[in-house]
């Protein structure tokens, strides 16, 4: 079996950014994505999810390098500065390259 | 007069929040009930709207907007005095705009003691949500017009979900009019009350968990969080009494005037201005104000009402 190299992008993040970031994801290039609820803790507190605006996301894509920079990129500049975010790269295999 | 027994559910959350009880609700539940509260005042309202309403109340509407405007103003200038312009800007939206369940309590404070009040009042409860949310937009964007995206903004503040949901079941209602919500009346007249119960002691467990971050926050945010409500109850008490409302309207607009936002606001003012600091707000909005309006405030509009319209 070959596993063709992608990056896994993961963007941990406040969740009323879910919109634009989805919006943004599409438009730097991602052919998909995954988004999940998720809690935790961190320089920002403890984020409970109790309250719509007040949880916490979790954004995976699968994507080229080139696109995961852009979206990097894009995070650093427009979210960074304001909102709780974090964002990791990683290296993964896929099955299929043509779906990313 | 002995607390409404949904105020007690309020502080049956509150006391197992402080006492670190596990005790939580799942959030699908909390969202599934805030849309049934939405839907239901919104359909009581339009139901009742239809079997009374007047020419007049599209009057009455404008005037509602020009209050909020007003008392959005009116808290940025208070809290000007202490926070910075995008801090003082996002929580005058707060409490400029509207609490559904603080109005809710009040309309079951009446109703425990049978008294009507006129239905538009639902109406204005939906209208002065908006201006809250754009005055305090501009507040803190004045000077910086590039930054704001008038379109997003725009989405916000007419198609979120609370007003989606209470203009919505406002219109249903309003065209079913009193024998068409029969079919419908066992979920959302009968059940109103046992919903809410549930709601607030979900919103007990909220404030709990809210007090923590107040302490951090300062006494002038508890101040405010105080005074502000009494101040501008009475604003609503003075304007209802201008319009010509009966007493049971003027507490329902006292208490609108009074109450904070901590679901509508909190999230608008995330997406349009985020460098407001969002745990500064919500602790006054929903640490001080929601609880006091429910635990005192209501009580103590309505002896200013009484006393006003002796």
């Amino acid at each position: 079996m070959t596993f063709h190299a992608k990056k896994l992008l993961t963007i941990v993040t406040e969740a009323v950014l879910e919109a634009p970031l989805v919006k943004v994801l599409q438009q730097l290039g991602a052919h998909g994505y995954t988004v999940s609820d998720a809690r935790g803790g961190g320089s920002h507190g403890v984020q409970g999810g109790g309250w719509s605006f007040e949880g916490n996301i979790r954004v995976d894509v699968v994507c080229d390098a080139a696109v995961a920079e852009a979206i990097a990129a894009h995070c650093q500049q427009a979210y960074l500065p304001h909102y709780g975010l974090i964002l990791y790269v990683s290296d993964v295999g896929v099955l299929r390259a043509d779906k990313f | 007069m002995t607390l409404d027994p949904v105020v007690l559910f309020f502080l049956l959350g509150l006391f197992a929040a402080l006492a670190r009880s596990d005790l939580k609700l799942p959030p699908a539940l909390y969202e599934t009930l805030s849309v049934f509260l939405l839907l239901a005042i919104g359909l009581k309202g339009g139901v009742a709207l239809a079997k009374t309403g007047s020419p007049q109340v599209l009057l009455q509407v404008l005037l509602v907007i020009l209050l909020g405007t007003l008392l959005t103003l009116l808290a940025f200038a208070v809290l000007r005095w202490r926070l910075s312009r995008v801090d003082a800007a996002a929580t005058a939206a707060h409490y400029g705009s509207v609490s559904v369940v603080t109005f809710a309590v009040a309309a079951s404070f009446l109703a425990r003691q049978g008294i009507e009040a006129e239905p538009q009042l639902t109406l204005f409860l939906a209208v002065m949500e908006m201006p809250a949310l754009v005055v305090g937009v501009l507040l803190a964007r004045l000077g910086d017009r590039q930054q704001l995206r008038w379109g997003q903004l725009a989405h916000e503040v007419f198609l979120g979900k609370s007003m989606v949901l209470l203009l919505g079941g406002l219109v249903i209602g309003w065209l079913a009019g009193p024998k068409g919500i029969v079919s419908l009346s066992p979920l959302y007249i009968d059940l109103f009350k046992p919903v809410l119960s549930l709601f607030l002691l979900e919103m007990g467990l909220l404030t709990a968990a809210k007090l923590g971050s107040l302490r951090r926050q300062g006494s002038f945010v508890v101040l405010f969080g105080l005074l502000v409500p009494l101040g501008f109850a009475c604003i609503g008490l003075g304007s209802a009494y201008a319009m010509g409302l009966s007493a049971g309207g003027a507490l329902l607009l006292a208490t609108l005037c009074a109450s904070s936002s901590y679901i509508a606001a909190p999230a608008a003012m995330r997406i349009a201005v985020p460098e407001a600091n969002p745990a500064l707000s919500l602790a006054a909005s929903l640490g001080v104000t929601f609880p006091f309006n429910l635990l005192l405030g209501i009580p103590t509009y309505w002896m200013l009402t009484q006393w006003l319209y002796a």
